[in-house]
């Protein structure tokens, strides 16, 4: 960081505009990934209301894929994918 | 309150906690997160009268602890408010976590803290452990040697903490039932020569603005956590010369001028003692009596502790042979009292140095009397004469 550019930081650490979450990208924080199957997804979109990092993609009302940028691999969407449809599995970021 | 006289307007026998209630009253704050504690208690007390009874506007939230009331006091500050409450001794302790919180996020909140000892064992008198326990939580600190002093401090805290080279918290003190339950004359000031001093605060952040959101409490890392410390740092420093412009200002709007300590005697003086807080007032006696006998002893009371004007001290000490700082708190370091590593730091700089010893006393509102004084006088001539230190460090009033 330039010596400008730390006298222009905000005092007290205060980020004085709102939605720049955006711009920290924490998809480097994932072990597990997302993997949709489409052909299982009904589109009911819960797994859109229960993630907690707005990771879920979609298009039309429909289920389109992950924010691998911001998705940090909880899982909570395969786990709340209901239990007849199952479409969405986590899966090794390694493999 | 009461024994306000109507007749000499101006005129009023308060205690310390009614002249700081009645201070807040003019101040009349946005919001006033508090939980009472002895020897403060009289302050929250009678300034939730005054919500009460609708002399004033503020926003008077009871809270379930003191780390409650400062983290009300941090939430009302970052939504734009001007904030105040008081505390004493184990509530000051229990407020420490949000301390750092509320001036690292540099917010100017104002507190009262009415200082009494820490336990165990358990204590409810005077001394100094609280407020010099909570000194490097970057908080600006004043001192009162009297009930005027006290309400005087507590207006220019407001500007001083709101100034826009500074905006940092600051902490008024004064002795826990020495002053702040001893009645003592004083000037008051009006309503409106109050609100004309502090002027209205405008937060350059609020909260509650849905327009412009921002974020307070972020994480920080590697490349920023420093940096903002360094600001804290830097606006600390600056905060020194905003005392000074403020006092002034003071004394010559009201004539009662402020400065970052008070010198008694001190031009030609050859023996001093330093001394906080209204202990000043009774070794003011004792340098008199000493004077009369034609001793050249004086002393030097700091007001301003946070940031320590170690320079101008120094610089006021030019001269002197021997030095005891009085403590009325230990460190427990081995190396006696907080003020006295600080002074004896200070004074390193200067070419011909001093003999400075640390003399604890007082704890737990143990009394300190013009004797007292007059035997650490009565030393220092010793430690002059010979230029010798027997004792560097040691329990007097014991």
């Amino acid at each position: 960081m330039k010596t400008e550019e730390k006298r222009d930081l905000p005092r007290g650490g205060v980020i004085d505009r709102g939605g720049s979450a955006a711009e920290y990208s924490t998809g480097g924080w994932r072990k597990l990934r997302p993997l949709l199957d489409k052909d299982k997804c009904t589109n009911c979109l819960i797994c859109w209301v229960m993630c907690p990092d707005s990771a879920i993609i979609t298009e039309d009302g429909k289920m389109v894929g992950f924010d691998l940028e911001h998705c940090k691999g909880c899982g909570i969407c395969a786990v709340e994918c209901p239990d007849k449809v199952k479409a969405i599995t986590m899966e090794e970021e390694a493999e | 309150m009461m024994a306000i006289s109507t007749a000499t307007k101006k005129q009023a026998g308060l205690t310390g906690n009614s002249a700081v209630a009645y201070a807040m009253k003019q101040i009349n704050p946005d919001v006033c997160p508090a939980y009472p504690i002895t020897p403060s208690t009289g302050v929250v007390e009678e300034f939730s009268s005054y919500v009460a009874d609708g002399a004033v506007e503020t926003e008077f939230i009871t809270v379930e602890s003191e780390h409650s009331a400062m983290s009300a006091c941090i939430g009302a500050s970052a939504a734009g408010a001007r904030v105040m409450t008081a505390t004493s001794s184990q509530g000051l302790a229990l407020m420490w976590e949000m301390l750092y919180i509320a001036s690292g996020m540099r917010l100017p909140i104002i507190l009262t803290n009415v200082n009494r000892a820490l336990s165990a064992p358990i204590n409810i008198h005077c001394d100094h452990s609280d407020s010099m326990g909570a000194r490097d939580s970057g908080w600006i600190q004043l001192y009162s040697e009297t009930v005027q002093e006290a309400y005087d401090n507590l207006f220019q805290a407001v500007r001083i903490a709101e100034d826009k080279d500074v905006l940092l918290p600051a902490m008024v003190c004064l002795d826990g039932f020495i002053t702040s339950h001893a009645i003592e004359n004083l000037t008051l000031l009006e309503d409106s020569e109050v609100q004309e001093f502090i002027g209205e605060y405008r937060a350059e952040h609020t909260l509650l603005d849905t327009d412009n959101p921002i974020t307070y409490g972020a994480m920080t890392l590697q490349d920023s956590y420093m940096i903002f410390k360094h600001q804290q740092s830097e606006a600390m420093a600056r905060a020194k010369d905003v005392v000074k412009r403020v006092g002034k200002e003071f004394g010559e709007k009201f004539g009662r001028g402020y400065g970052l300590f008070e010198e008694y005697m001190l031009d030609d003086a050859e023996e001093a003692v330093v001394v906080l807080n209204s202990a000043a007032g009774t070794t003011k006696v004792a340098v008199d009596e000493l004077r009369k006998a034609g001793r050249k002893v004086g002393l030097l009371k700091p007001r301003l502790f946070r940031p320590f004007p170690f320079r101008e001290i120094a610089g006021a000490m030019k001269g002197v042979k021997a030095i005891a700082v009085l403590d009325r708190a230990d460190s427990m370091s081995g190396f006696g009292g907080p003020l006295f590593t600080e002074t004896r730091s200070a004074l390193y700089e200067l070419e011909a140095r001093p003999k400075v010893v640390s003399r604890i006393f007082g704890l737990g509102g143990r009394d300190f009397k013009v004797k007292d004084a007059v035997e650490v006088f009565d030393e220092l001539q010793k430690i002059k004469k010979t230029g010798k230190v027997e004792t560097l460090t040691k329990y007097i009033t014991l």
